[in-house]
């Protein structure tokens, strides 16, 4: 009896895992990450909403310290790799905008790379 | 009140002393990076003073800082963005000749502002006029009624463009006085760049800062100043 309950728990939990993995949940290469300004699961849903309210201060009123700030996003959240937040399947706008075929239109004004890189080449 | 009260007590008052010590650097370094947390206020109106005897024949050093900070290629061909040139003036009688740097005159009364359908077009309350890339259509309607010929259209798409300067195909784009290093408190970079320091940048608002008190003193003059815009930049020696 005992056996049947283990050998049926790990049937559960292996379909578990497999009902996860079929979902294709995009795996992102998060860049440096540590602490978000909010919540990952609130973020994304929302960090769209935030950037569009902040931009307008930024642009209009020049409130540039405010916390959800697109620059600050790509500085924590570029791939370590290429310094990008996107051109690859992985990387942390692109990744999941792919997944949810959602037309990301920021990138082609604003720099994807990250800043701080960027200087140092310069200043090289 | 037990000891053991008295002693937690004192000890949280002073951590938190310590603490406040900790993070008030912190906090100024934060502010000194990002810019200010407040709202632009028309206390203030950004302009510049340009003194054309000082302004060398030939130097093009502004017009290449400002290539540099804002990301732009330098080409001069029909469809290439230019937010400053040198323009090259000769008297045909006197034979007198001139140079200037010639840009966005950020004006108080903006044509651009005027005829834009969209609101993109707009004058911040410190008196820089701008382009709100995020609400342009690329109609161009700004750029016929801008008597200085101070703006480019992006034909082209473009990469690799300055985090802190977006831009982009499709819309209109001008001199934006910096504004990303006027929120920083520093000035713009051709005022920076310039050889013989003939490009004055301050605030016209406040009477005892420089460019007001030279205002105050010598002669200077606003081109097409018929037309009534009162712009934000200056010439001096025309």
């Amino acid at each position: 009896m005992l056996k049947l309950i283990a050998l049926l728990a790990v049937l559960f939990l292996s379909a578990s895992a497999d009902a996860t993995e079929s979902y294709g949940m995009p795996k992102l290469d998060i860049g440096k990450g540590g602490q978000c300004v909010e919540e990952p699961q609130w973020m994304r849903k929302n960090h769209m909403k935030v950037l569009l309210q902040q931009r307008d201060e930024t642009v209009h009123q020049g409130i540039r310290d405010g916390k959800y700030s697109l620059k600050n996003c790509i500085e924590c959240h570029a791939s370590t790799k290429d310094d990008s937040v996107i051109g690859r399947a992985d990387s942390f706008c692109e990744g999941c905008h792919r997944y949810e075929a959602v037309k990301i239109d920021c990138f082609e004004c604003h720099s994807s790379k990250r800043k701080s890189t960027l200087v140092q080449k310069e200043s090289k | 009140m037990s000891d053991t009260d008295i002693q937690r007590r004192q000890f949280l008052k002073t951590s938190v002393g310590a603490a406040a010590v900790a993070i008030a650097p912190g906090m100024l370094l934060f502010d000194m990076a990002h810019g200010k947390s407040e709202a632009v206020s028309s206390k203030v109106r950004w302009g510049m003073l340009i003194d054309t005897a000082n302004c060398a024949d030939g130097c093009n050093d502004c017009v290449n800082a400002c290539n540099k900070e804002n990301g732009l290629s330098g080409g001069l061909s029909p469809t290439d963005s230019q937010w400053i040139r040198k323009v090259e003036l000769k008297d045909m009688r006197s034979g007198r000749t001139l140079a200037l740097p010639m840009m966005c005159q950020h004006c108080e009364e903006p044509p651009c502002v005027d005829v834009c359908p969209t609101a993109a077009s707009f004058k911040r309350a410190d008196g820089i006029v701008l382009v709100d890339k995020h609400l342009c259509i690329g109609c161009r309607y700004c750029m016929m009624a801008c008597p200085y010929k101070a703006r480019s259209f992006v034909h082209e798409p473009l990469h690799d463009q300055k985090p802190d300067v977006p831009r982009g195909k499709g819309t209109v784009e001008s001199c934006t006085m910096c504004v990303h290093r006027v929120d920083q408190g520093r000035q713009p970079a051709c005022a920076e760049a310039c050889p013989n320091k003939s490009i004055l940048f301050g605030n016209l608002n406040d009477p005892e800062s420089e460019i007001s008190k030279k205002i105050r003193t010598v002669a200077s003059t606003q081109i097409r100043a018929d037309l009534g815009l009162n712009t934000g930049i200056r010439y001096q020696g025309i």
